[in-house]
């Protein structure tokens, strides 16, 4: 996958896309482990709330947010 | 404190959002707001502005040109389609798409990319002139504001209902948001803007049919249970298709393979310019030629983000979902909440925010498509060839601007009018038909046969058209001429408007040719670059295999068929 970077100094759209997902990751991560230590009633639980898919989920977003992030800085891409 | 027209918590509402999943609602909005003021600077000639300065790689103009088309009747439209109508909905993304985006790819992109065009009425005005590229542009703008108010008002229902948010405000603060971000940075920031968007839906998207199959214990307990609950005929893709009066959607094959496959889906995919717009940006020839195969390939994917949450419904929801009417009389679920019903079951804070940004984002990119290609039409089609002939390049881009905040206007005006419409979805679907549907004839005419005359060109646009309307109309006075023009007594309204393209499809290849073959020819030498024939086309034998368009496009049209194949 190649990143737009035939104009210089225009930062990558990966990049963007990475600290999407990076924040959004962190995010979702957090809200899980919250929940696996404090654990809603069960009345409210989501269904299959024993995967704690938030966690997981979570945390593969936040990292493929990091490698995009990394991978297509503007500092590595540019110029 | 939270505004009152959020209303977290509220028990009206399918889901309750917390206030992690307002962080990442607030977060979107910023970021594609944060794009658009740092694009700005990247938009100063009309190249810029309407065409992204044509120098986007193959996989962003791709995945641009698969996003302008997931707006919100794609999410949420088909996945309540996939619950009324089985599997069955699935042919809109595999025979109504896969092969018109390779088609686009390998045989027509070379004509558009070569003439330097910037939108497809520029096209016709070069083949066929002024007064077919005057019809078609103005036929587009007026679908465009349509589809874009459409868009706004899906959106601001689905916020309605889904979070309890206030229409008004749903629909105000996203057409601000994308009125900002495209006039300000152009179509560079929609693209932008788009790629990101797609990620977005399927970051937010895809746990639902994961974690759905792993409830319906698999593709085998998900086929068991919904052959169980609506039937057989949910499960088949082709099977049955026999007979109008053997599937749910009361349609014959040939009106999926013809109406839906060969005309509205080409012409959608080759001639609507909201999505053609997007391989234009491409910074080569080769490159606009992958950039919808590249498409192509996820286009195939998306079913399992949208048609398998759909049937997942009728396998794991204990309850059943209905139309519109008796889900207000009963106070039950209708098919249209799907989706968010799904998205509530599996969940939970964080995830749920990032679930509902992906249908914003879906909105958002559906609609800053429309706007994007409005701007580009009536700048350089309408208001430069009708109004204003000898704009300058600086007016051009000031001229985009305006036109994109006008737009947004037009379209909010659109959506307070579509209110008034039941169903959505078919009147999109006859939009498209009215519209897109003799286009395509025309341009593939245009493009593939030299014979073909302006004369021809315009009269065979205009017959379709109006052919189109006509037996629109004909069947809103009598709906018992459904028979004739579906050619089954049987027949549903789905199956109305696929016939309806075919005919009208027809009626303007038919025309075209009659005309032209009554009517003076263009010499050969005026045609270079926009008919097969009288146009050399770079070749690849320099590039290896795994580089060359026509290569991928064979892999992509394979595993199309396996899948007609394995879901038959």
């Amino acid at each position: 996958m190649s990143a737009d970077t035939s104009h210089s100094r225009t930062i990558s759209i990966w990049f963007f896309i990475g600290i999407s997902l990076l924040v959004n990751g962190v995010v979702i991560f957090g809200a899980g482990v919250y929940e696996l230590i404090q654990p809603p009633p069960p009345e409210v639980r989501v269904v299959l709330f024993h995967y704690h898919a938030s966690v997981w989920w979570g945390a593969m977003l936040a990292a493929l947010g990091g490698f995009y992030c990394r991978h297509f800085s503007p500092s590595r891409t540019n110029i | 404190m939270i505004p009152a027209f959020l209303r977290l918590g509220s028990s009206s509402t399918l889901v309750h959002l917390s206030p992690v999943d307002l962080v990442i609602i607030a977060f979107y909005f910023a970021l594609v707001l944060a794009i658009g003021m740092y694009l700005k600077g990247r938009a100063n000639t009309s190249e810029d502005f309407f065409l992204a300065g044509r120098e986007m790689t193959a996989w962003i103009a791709g995945l641009s040109f698969l996003s302008a088309n997931l707006g919100s009747l794609e999410l949420m439209g088909w996945a309540a389609s996939a619950y009324q109508y089985g599997i069955l909905a699935a042919h809109w993304y595999w025979i109504g798409a896969i092969p018109s985006m390779v088609f686009l790819g390998l045989v027509m992109m070379p004509f558009y990319y070569i003439s330097k065009t910037h939108s497809v009425p520029g096209y016709l005005k070069l083949r066929f002139g002024e007064p077919s590229r005057a019809l078609s542009a103005i036929c587009f703008a007026f679908m465009t504001v349509l589809m874009s108010g459409i868009n706004m008002y899906s959106m601001a229902l689905v916020m309605k209902v889904i979070l309890g948010w206030d229409i008004h405000f749903s629909i105000w603060v996203s057409s601000i948001t994308v009125a900002i971000y495209v006039a300000l940075g152009g179509l560079r920031s929609a693209i932008f803007n788009e790629v990101l968007q797609f990620v977005l839906i399927w970051a937010g998207a895809l746990l639902i049919p994961i974690l759905g199959l792993v409830e319906a214990g698999g593709i085998s307990g998900l086929r068991a249970r919904v052959v169980a609950n609506a039937g057989e005929a949910y499960v088949h893709m082709w099977g049955t298709m026999g007979s109008a009066a053997d599937n749910p959607m009361g349609i014959h094959w040939t009106g999926i393979v013809f109406g839906l496959g060969a005309v509205i889906a080409m012409g959608y995919w080759t001639t609507d310019f909201l999505v053609v717009q997007r391989v234009l940006s491409a910074h080569n020839l080769r490159a606009a030629k992958m950039a919808p195969i590249i498409g192509a390939a996820f286009k195939m994917c998306v079913p399992f983000i949208v048609i398998l949450p759909g049937l997942l419904g009728w396998a794991v929801l204990p309850f059943k979902l209905t139309g519109e009417d008796v889900a207000v009389a009963t106070g039950g679920h209708s098919y249209n909440e799907v989706l968010p019903l799904m998205l509530a079951r599996y969940c939970g804070p964080g995830l749920l925010g990032l679930g509902v940004t992906a249908l914003i984002a879906g909105f958002m990119s559906g609609m800053a498509g429309n706007v994007s290609a409005f701007a580009t039409v009536w700048t350089y089609d309408i208001y430069g060839a009708l109004l204003h002939k000898n704009l300058s390049d600086e007016g051009q881009v000031r001229m985009g601007r305006w036109c994109t905040i006008v737009g947004v206007i037009v379209s909010i005006g659109t959506a307070y009018l579509v209110m008034q419409f039941h169903s959505i979805m078919d009147y999109v679907q006859a939009l498209f038909s009215f519209f897109i549907a003799p286009l395509f004839g025309t341009v593939l005419l245009g493009m593939l046969w030299k014979r073909a005359t302006k004369a021809g060109g315009f009269w065979g646009l205009l017959a379709g058209t109006l052919s189109s309307i006509g037996m629109w109309g004909w069947v809103k006075v009598d709906h018992s001429a459904l028979r004739y023009i579906a050619m089954s007594p049987h027949a549903k309204d789905m199956a109305e408007n696929m016939y309806r393209a075919l005919w009208s499809g027809l009626i303007c290849a038919l025309v075209t040719v009659a005309v032209s073959l009554l009517t003076r020819p263009r010499p050969v030498e005026e045609l270079k670059g926009l008919v097969y024939g009288a146009t050399e086309i770079p070749h690849e034998e320099h590039v290896s295999l795994f580089h060359r368009p026509a290569f991928w496009g064979a892999v992509v049209l394979v595993i199309f068929v396996i899948l007609q194949i394995i879901f038959w």
